[in-house]
Formats: structure tokens, sequence, C-alpha cells
């Protein structure tokens, strides 16, 4: 059967660590890390990414178009 | 051939705008200038040049969309009255910060409040000094008659793209109503829009070409610095103005005792009371500010050097004066007369004033 | 398998770091406009017009031309550009304070001409650059720093639904209501905004697109729980367009 795996990019210094990709993952793979950028921000970062499918939900809510998604299908 | 015509002044401004190329006309209803609105739905130039004439939900809808439209490098124009024009008064200041060309016809009537619809001038200080908030100028131009008010919405409109500034032409209810001969210049084609974008792309929005840079016409700038310098850059355009572009009429100045200052319909009826004190044996002279932004201070002060008078004579309180006290200084006396209200004085009270003020003192 | 893309910020947002708050809506509205502009291949025939509000400097981020509008004159500005360039794709972007307050005249007047306009309201029901005022559309009850117990009927009115109100006129051809708070509701919103755009340049009138969007900062929360205050207080109100 076939699997479709996700790869997120996420823009750190664009981030302002509002949280909102993490609610929109239907998976919640997503946290906010301990990290900060240069503003002070906590970003996101994937805590696990075998779950992700790159729906694109987290990307598509982000405020601040941070997050690339890529999509690969596994036969 | 010429085409001569007897019309309205507002007519005249009407027929100047198709005539002119201009692209829109956008406005409100309010007397004493109506008849501008009237004549152009009635000659219909969308069917013939193309031009757009909008009826505004209010002057400040109208203004808005004279904003607008000028923003994207058109010819646009409105016209009103002094309650209508001080309701434009932020749109104003929004074209003048934005540096946008437009023209604004004000066929001024006596004030304060909605006043009243018979003539007057007392939006000197409105058109001049103090349009809207903030640091800016609008070129005044000030005609006096019916045919002047016709070739100045031409004028109006080379010295709005010349300098991208609003310019202003302030009228009154008399010059706006009264109908006299006026000669109609063969109509200018409207610009293209693909001359508008070769000849205004470099500032006008007229969407961005792909791969170019965009464009932006805004008047906000947060940064205080960049925001000084905006001020310092208008500032230096202004100072270009007054410069280059006075405007003024002197008749009988040169070897006159005692001056009339005057401009519009009270230039006119100045006119006639320096011909009544000359049969007098006075020696008296017309000097008419055309421009009243840019003032003419120095050609007031040279052309007159001679006078020992001057007496301003405007329909209001007294609001030119201080700009002919400015040009003249402590050298001569400076005296005003002018009926207000709508009342509009006649030729034999200006040459009682003359004597009563200047010469019998 | 090679790897696809399937989602990167949109090509005519520009690199500049959006002013807003986190989690602000305008920054998704923001995303939804330069998509969709995009995939219509409107880059060099729109003209946006940014208001007074939050979103004044919405042409920082969005590479397309702009114009600057006095508080609450957008759609009579919308209304002098498209009527003397009616090739051109003409939309205001308005937050409730400018739309629905100082900008009600302008609007109504531009909505019941018809004028071949797409306007973008962006309702959060506060005003949010000065500080988190009562705007005409806050919800009775709710507290903003000019009503700190909380909106009074009695005293400040109530809620005003200037969406429910625009579709009443003639010259209106689409008024739908939106969010940009769950993915599902971006992509209903997408395909909303691109029929408004649609109807606008086939001339059909003018179009009215609602966004119901949070402000957390005028609402004192975070931007998830404003989300979820969005979903269990503004929408029961303001409710969203059925597909």
């Amino acid at each position: 059967m076939a699997k479709i795996k996700g790869r997120l990019e996420i823009d750190k210094e664009r981030c302002k660590g509002c949280a909102v990709c993490l609610t929109a993952c239907p998976f919640s793979i997503l946290e906010l890390g301990r990290e900060v950028n240069s503003k002070g921000y906590n970003y996101p970062r994937v805590v696990d990414l075998e779950r992700c499918t790159g729906c694109a939900s987290c990307a598509t809510v982000c405020p601040d178009s941070c997050i690339t998604v890529y999509r690969t299908k596994q036969l | 051939m010429s085409d001569i015509r007897l019309m309205k002044g507002n007519e005249a401004v009407a027929h100047a705008a198709v005539r002119c190329g201009c692209d829109g006309y956008f406005g409100y209803p309010i007397t004493p200038q109506s008849e501008v609105l009237e004549t152009l739905m009635e000659l219909r130039p969308w069917e013939s040049t193309g031009m757009v004439v909008l009826q505004a939900e209010s002057e400040i809808g109208a203004i808005n969309m004279i904003y607008g439209a000028a923003c994207t490098g058109k010819m646009v124009m409105t016209s009103s009255s002094s309650p209508g024009i001080s309701l434009m008064g932020e749109g104003f200041s929004y074209i003048a910060g934005a540096e946008l060309p437009c023209v604004v016809v004000n066929v001024a009537r006596g004030g304060p409040g909605l006043g009243t619809i018979q003539p007057g001038q007392s939006d000197y200080f409105l058109a001049t000094k103090a349009g809207g908030h903030g640091d800016f100028n609008m070129i005044v131009l000030a005609p006096n008659s019916v045919q002047e008010m016709y070739n100045f919405v031409f004028d109006a409109f080379e010295l709005a793209f010349k300098y991208r500034n609003p310019v202003m032409i302030l009228s009154d209810g008399v010059i706006g109503q009264m109908m006299e001969r006026v000669e109609l210049s063969e109509p200018l084609p409207r610009r293209t829009d693909g001359q508008i974008v070769e000849q205004m792309r470099s500032w006008a929005v007229t969407g961005k070409p792909v791969g170019a840079q965009r464009n932006i016409v805004t008047s906000v700038q947060l940064d205080p610095i960049v925001q000084e310098n905006v001020n310092h850059r208008l500032q230096a355009k202004y100072k270009v103005i007054r410069e280059k572009e006075v405007r003024y009429e002197a008749i009988g100045c040169e070897d006159a005792d005692h001056i009339l200052v005057a401009y519009g319909c009270s230039a006119r009826i100045s006119h006639k009371a320096m011909e009544l004190a000359r049969d007098a044996g006075h020696k008296v002279g017309l000097f008419r500010p055309v421009t009243l932004f840019p003032f003419p201070y120095e050609q007031l002060d040279s052309v007159c050097k001679r006078a020992k008078g001057f007496l301003s004579v405007e329909l209001s309180a007294g609001q030119m004066i201080e700009d002919v006290r400015l040009a003249v200084g402590c050298r001569a006396r400076v005296e005003h007369f002018g009926r207000m209200g709508g009342v509009i004085h006649s030729p034999n009270e200006v040459w009682q004033a003359l004597q009563e003020k200047l010469l019998n003192r | 398998m090679a790897e696809e893309l399937v989602y990167k910020k949109p090509r005519l947002l520009t690199d500049k770091d959006f002013h807003f708050c986190p989690g602000c809506s305008h920054g998704t509205i923001h995303k939804v406009i330069a998509e969709v502009i995009d995939q219509m291949g409107m880059e060099n025939s729109s003209i946006g017009i940014t208001p007074v509000g939050c979103s004044v400097l919405a042409y920082n981020y969005i590479d397309i031309d702009w114009v600057q509008a006095a508080h609450g004159r957008a759609c009579a500005v919308a209304t002098g550009i498209k009527r003397l360039n009616p090739s051109k794709l003409v939309f205001t972007y308005q937050g409730d304070g400018d739309l629905a307050a100082i900008g009600t005249g302008e609007t109504i007047h531009a909505a019941n001409r018809g004028d071949n306009i797409v306007v973008i309201y962006v309702n959060n029901a506060v005003y949010g650059m000065t500080g988190g005022q009562m705007a005409p559309t806050t919800l009775l009850g709710m507290k903003t720093v000019t009503t700190p117990n909380g909106r009074d009927a009695k005293l400040h009115g109530y809620p005003f639904k200037v969406g429910e109100m625009i579709s009443q006129l003639e010259g209106v051809c689409y008024f739908t209501r939106q969010s940009v708070h769950t993915a599902a509701g971006v992509r209903r919103a997408r395909k909303a905004l691109r029929r408004a755009f649609e109807l606008s340049m086939e001339g059909r009138g003018l179009s009215f697109v609602e966004f119901v969007g949070t402000c957390s900062s005028g609402w004192k929360m975070s931007a998830v729980e404003a989300n979820k205050w969005l979903d269990e207080n503004m929408l029961p109100f303001y409710p969203l367009s059925a597909e």
C-alpha cells in the first residue's frame, strides 16, 4: 500500500510562535521548541515526522507564511 | 474657427473640462456651483471623449474618488462651494501629501456655517493657508471672468501635472453665475492609457508590470525622519512654485498713490471704483493677484512702489489683507473694505471706502 | 519517488515580515489574496486600496500596485480608480473600524451604485491599531478598553451586521462571510475570493467578502485561545456562509 510522507521546512526567523499551526495539525505532531529566534519567539518543530502526511494544514493556517510543505509518495 | 458662446462661469468650467481632455469629474450638488455637474451631465462627454462624470454621495465621496483616480495618472477634477470645500479638506491634505495632480473649483459663497448661497470671498484663508491638516499648499488661481473660468481649467491642469499638486480655482458666486461671452478653444484629445503609463509610470498606480517594481501611493510615513524628508521635499516644491508661478494683473499701478488690491469679482468691482477715483483726479491703481498661492508679494511691492496706501477689497472680513501687509510691510498704510454674508459691494461703496480709509486721512 | 512541493509562501507575498501580532488573521488573509491574484494571473492588473487601521501597510506585503486611503474612504477611492480604469481589478481591504464606522457612507453608496469593485472586510469586533477600543461590531457583553464592563446595548447600541445590510442592496452581486482560523476555512475563503474577483471583472457589481477574524491583542488572549473564542462567540453571531 502506498504511503504518503510529508516534510516541513519552517522559516524560524519569520515565525512569531503563535502556535496556530499546532492546533491545525490533524496528528498533533508539532510543538513549540524551547529555542527562540532572534525576535525571542519559540518556533515550532516536528516531534513525529513519521506521521506527517504533508497535508499542509499547518502551512495553510500559518499567518506568517513560515512553513513550506513537501510530500513523497512511497510505494 | 472660433466658437464663441454666451454662458455662465460654471457652464464654462464644464465645457473646459471636456475640451481640455479631462478624464473624470466627480462632484456633488451645492449652490452656487451646481451648473458644473448639470452641464457635464447634459454634455454627456462619456459618449464623445470618454470622460467619466459621476454624481457622488457627498463632497467627501467626491474628493476621495478624485484621490483614487488621480493615483492612476488620470486628469480629474471636482467642483463645489464653500461648505462642501470644507468637507473636502481631508482629501486635499491626502492629495497634497501623496503628491497627486488634480483640479478643484471652489465657487465660493458667504459663511461661516451653512452661511448664505450668495457670493463670498471668505475662503481665502482656507484656499491659501489652511486647506487641511499638515504643512501643504495648493496652487490657487482666481478668475475674474467667464473666459478665465474656462481658461484656468486648462492652466490648472498644466500646473497640477507640472508639480503633481492639487490646484484650486477659487472663484465666487458672482463669476460662477454671471453670463458672459466666452471663446471656447479646440478640444484637446484625452491621453491614452498607453501614454499615461509611458509618462506617469514612475509614480502612478496603473497595474504593476510583471517583474517590475510596484507603485504605492501613500501619505503615511511612520518613520519621523522619512516624514520630515517628505516635508522638506514638499517645501522645496512650493519654493519653486513661489519663484516661477506668480501671476497678477496691474492696471494703472506705476504712477498710483493708492492701490486697490482685489481678486475675482471684487477686482471687477474695484476696476470701476478705480475709474471713479481717477475721474475725481486721484491717482489710483488696481492690483489683481491672479495666483493667490503663490501670492505676488514682491510684485505688489515693486509694481506699486510709489503707492502710500493700499485698500484690500474682498467679500470678507479681511483675509487677503494679511498678505497685502506682508507684501508692503510698514512702508504704506493698508486698509480693508468688504461686505459680507453674501452682500456684494458696489463700485460706489468701494470708492467711498477708499476716500474714507485712505484718501481723506 | 520524487518529492513534490505541496505548499509554500505565495510568490506575491514580499519577504518583508508582517508587523502584525502573532496569530493575527490579517497575515492569513493577505496570503489568500496573494494566492488568488497569482492564480488568476492578475498581478499586473490589480490595484488594492489599504485602509487606516492595522492593515494600513498591506502594501508592504503583497507585490501589486497599491493606494493608501483616508480613514473610511477606501470604497470612494476604489470607485474613482475603477470608473476610470475599468479593465483593472480594484479591491479595498478594510477593517471593521474603517468600514463599519467612519466609512459606512462611502461603503453603502459604492455598493448601491454597483461599482465593480471587491470589498474585503475584516471583522474582528475591535479596533486593533488604536489599542482595543469598541468597534461597531463589538459583541454585546464583550469587554474592550472603551467598554470595560462589556458592551451594553443601552449605552453603545448593538453590534452591526454590515454584511447582511450590504447584501440587501441592488448593486451588490455577491456577499460571503468567511474565516481563516482553520485550514478548511482558508480553502473555502480562497474559492470565495476568487469568485468575488471574477464577478468583479465580469462587471456584475460590487462583491463584499467579509472575513471574521481574530485580534488576540485586542481580545487579550493568545492566538490559539482567540481562534477558539472566535468559534464560540463570533461565529454564532456572524455565521459563515454555506459553501
